[in-house]
């Protein structure tokens, strides 16, 4: 098993059209995702041939959804279209929607994420994030296919390279599902979602989490760790060194007053029993220990 | 981005918020002008962005332009915690009766926007939240529907406002939100906002944030950006659409995504305590596509630094190639030729590592050495900057 993406996912991409999207949708493919389509409102009706594969063009997701029979939305709008093609995606009931797209505006974010909420139908991961991969089932979003494969540990971070560096230290053991759950001030999937996800998986054994400064999101992951994770979990926090009041390349990432501390985020989590690792290295090598 | 106060008025008088008359004065000159032509009583204030500047002095009244000069002249070029005052703030005196308090900002951990609203306004609302949660009234809003004026009345109702002023703080709260909302405003804070004797309501004080990811819809914020508060090499990253962060340490640093770079930080300050408390000079990410003109422009503005004695690649290849990373540093190196004059220490890992790892090697430039472990690797540089 793995959590919110599998084998069976059947996967459309919204901006499949664009640059960005052309490019991951190849890689994609590569990766063996069942990519079954794109959206791009205006040129419905067209067709992609991407490396083989003739890919349909919708203008809406629900049209892309009754065609294909798609679960699984991926975004590569331009951040000025984001909210829409999000929007679209919620209208039309997708059960998941993983939002790449780095510098959407906040109040966009927030606007579709109260929508979905409000509608009950749609998890939505990111947005500013790598997306998800599933080794050897599927992988949507931006994380390379082949730095492991699949395995028993779980893993949910808000940094896409110390995604790649934490799956690349732990290639031998493999994971279940990797999420990168995004860098933004308000995301549509937190730390806490994937742990409950990862707790009732099955097939995972233990779980790494990677957070970083801003917000209380850490903290919160930690509370909910201690009331209903079971499974090991080792964790790494990112940006003891930044100043107070800067942002930190992800517009999440931003300590304000003497909140959304680093160190405030590993007391949290060392108190919830959780193992947390100086640096990647030594984070991995935690769960090295556990595992073997 | 934060605004300064003044600036913060100016938005709320051009969005129909009920506020006093200001203006902003950089010397002690400007400053008596604007008090002359107000007339009357001023308040002779700080423009800085940091709290507590009544308590540091930054603060005056003045009966008349005269003492507003005088006033101004003691405040400009004052420090109020590491913040020199470059300007001042002249606002009409008002005669106080009630001080309140108003908020809108964005409340991550819901994931939803939050109204607070307090009749304890003028003190710092944090201390509020603390000693006396039951005078902070709490509402988060619904994003996608907004806030109507029923529900303002129902919040300044919960924040226990007096009858007589009630409509007026609900109303001057749904043009709060419209703030917000319009100018893509994560804060929006206005404390103390005050009823004045004669029984106006007046936000006399506003703290307002941006967001940064907006700026796209709002050209206008451009101009509200403080070029002479921003550091020079800040600015000049800018330019050059790069990521970075001036921060006070040794060791300059380029690596790849906002986490790595995040981390790379904190390793490099974790291998520096063995070596005499060498710290990391700068935040820069290069992003995903690390081509040759980015990698020189990094090192570029890291080597202008004259603090940075040593400079750490830390590179994951992940959509990125190792190679095409290590083909950037060596041209990059070409590009600057005799300004390239500190240590750099490599660490490549991940997608085609032995490619990239060859090329560096091959090219065997002299300031360039590679190490294959992230820990080893800013032990090293740490180590280099220490020297």
């Amino acid at each position: 098993m793995a959590i919110f993406l599998d084998e069976k996912s059947k996967v459309i991409v919204q901006g499949m059209t664009g640059s960005e999207g052309t490019k991951h949708t190849k890689r994609m493919l590569a990766a063996g995702t069942k990519i079954v389509g794109g959206v791009t409102p205006g040129k419905g009706g067209q067709s992609v041939e991407i490396d083989g594969h003739t890919l349909p063009v919708f203008n809406s997701v629900k049209e892309a959804m009754t065609a294909t029979g798609a679960d699984v939305s991926v975004v590569f709008v331009p951040p000025k279209f984001a909210k829409a093609a999000a929007i679209d995606a919620i209208d039309a009931e997708i059960r998941l929607m993983v939002v790449i797209t780095e510098g959407i505006p906040v109040h966009d974010t927030a606007e579709f994420f109260a929508y979905a909420q409000s509608k009950g139908k749609t998890r939505i991961i990111g947005p500013n994030c790598p997306g998800l991969i599933s080794p050897g089932k599927s992988n949507v979003g931006i994380i390379p296919s082949d730095i492991t494969g699949k395995g028993k540990i779980g893993l949910v971070s808000k940094s896409g390279t110390l995604t790649y560096q934490m799956m690349y230290e732990l290639r031998d053991f493999g994971f279940t599902t990797a999420v990168g759950i995004g860098g933004d001030p308000v995301i549509g999937t937190t730390h806490i979602d994937c742990f409950k996800a990862f707790q009732d998986d099955p097939e995972t054994a233990a779980i790494v989490m990677i957070g970083e400064i801003g917000g209380d999101a850490e903290e919160r992951a930690a509370a909910f760790i201690k009331e209903y994770v079971r499974k090991p979990v080792v964790g790494y926090v990112a940006g003891f060194t930044a100043p107070e009041g800067k942002t930190m390349g992800h517009a999440g990432a931003i300590v304000s007053g003497s909140s959304g501390t680093a160190e405030a985020k590993k007391v949290a989590l060392e108190a919830a029993g959780v193992k947390v690792g100086k640096t990647p290295s030594e984070t991995a090598e935690l769960m090295r220990k556990i595992l073997s | 981005m934060d605004l300064y106060e003044y600036q913060a008025r100016d938005l709320f008088e051009s969005m129909g918020v009920p506020v006093l008359k200001g203006a902003v004065a950089t010397t002690a000159q400007e400053a008596a002008t604007a008090a002359a032509s107000m007339g009357g009583r001023v308040v002779v204030k700080a423009q800085v962005k940091v709290g507590g500047r009544g308590k540091a002095g930054g603060v005056k009244l003045a009966e008349n332009a005269d003492e507003a000069r005088e006033k101004a002249a003691a405040i400009l070029g004052m420090d109020i915690k590491g913040h020199t005052v470059h300007k001042v703030m002249i606002a009409q005196a008002a005669p106080i009766e009630s001080e309140y308090y108003l908020a809108i900002l964005l409340d991550r951990a819901n994931r939803s926007f939050l109204v607070m609203a307090s009749v304890s306004g003028g003190m710092d609302i944090e201390q509020v939240a603390q000693e006396t949660p039951e005078k902070l009234a709490k509402v988060n809003i619904d994003p996608y529907k907004g806030l109507s004026l029923d529900e303002a009345k129902q919040i300044v109702l919960k924040g226990g406002f007096p009858s007589d002023v009630a409509d007026e703080v609900a109303k001057v709260l749904v043009t709060l939100w419209d703030v917000f909302k319009k100018s893509d405003a994560t804060l929006v804070e206005v404390n103390p906002l005050v009823k004045t004797k004669d029984g106006r309501v007046i936000a006399l004080d506003g703290k307002v944030t941006l967001d940064d990811n907006a700026g796209f819809r709002h050209p206008d914020h451009e101009s509200l950006i403080d070029t002479s508060a921003t550091d020079p090499l800040e600015a000049l990253a800018k330019e050059k659409d790069l990521n970075y962060v001036k921060l006070d340490g040794e060791v300059g640093i380029i690596g790849n995504g906002a986490g790595l770079v995040m981390s790379t930080l904190d390793v490099v300050a974790y291998a520096g305590e063995k070596f005499g408390g060498v710290k990391p000079a700068n935040f820069l990410d290069i992003g995903g596509g690390a081509s040759a003109q980015v990698m020189a422009d990094g090192l570029s503005i890291i080597l202008g630094d004259p603090a940075v004695k040593s400079v750490f690649v830390n590179v994951f290849g992940g959509i990125t190639a190792c190679d095409a990373v290590a083909n950037g540093i060596v041209q990059a190196l070409e590009i600057l030729g005799g300004k390239a004059t500190k240590p750099i220490v490599v660490r490549l890992d991940g997608n085609n590592v032995a490619e990239g790892r060859r090329i560096l090697n091959q090219a065997a430039h002299p300031l360039v050495q590679q190490l294959e472990t992230m820990d080893g690797a800013a032990a090293k540089a740490a180590e280099l900057a220490a020297k």
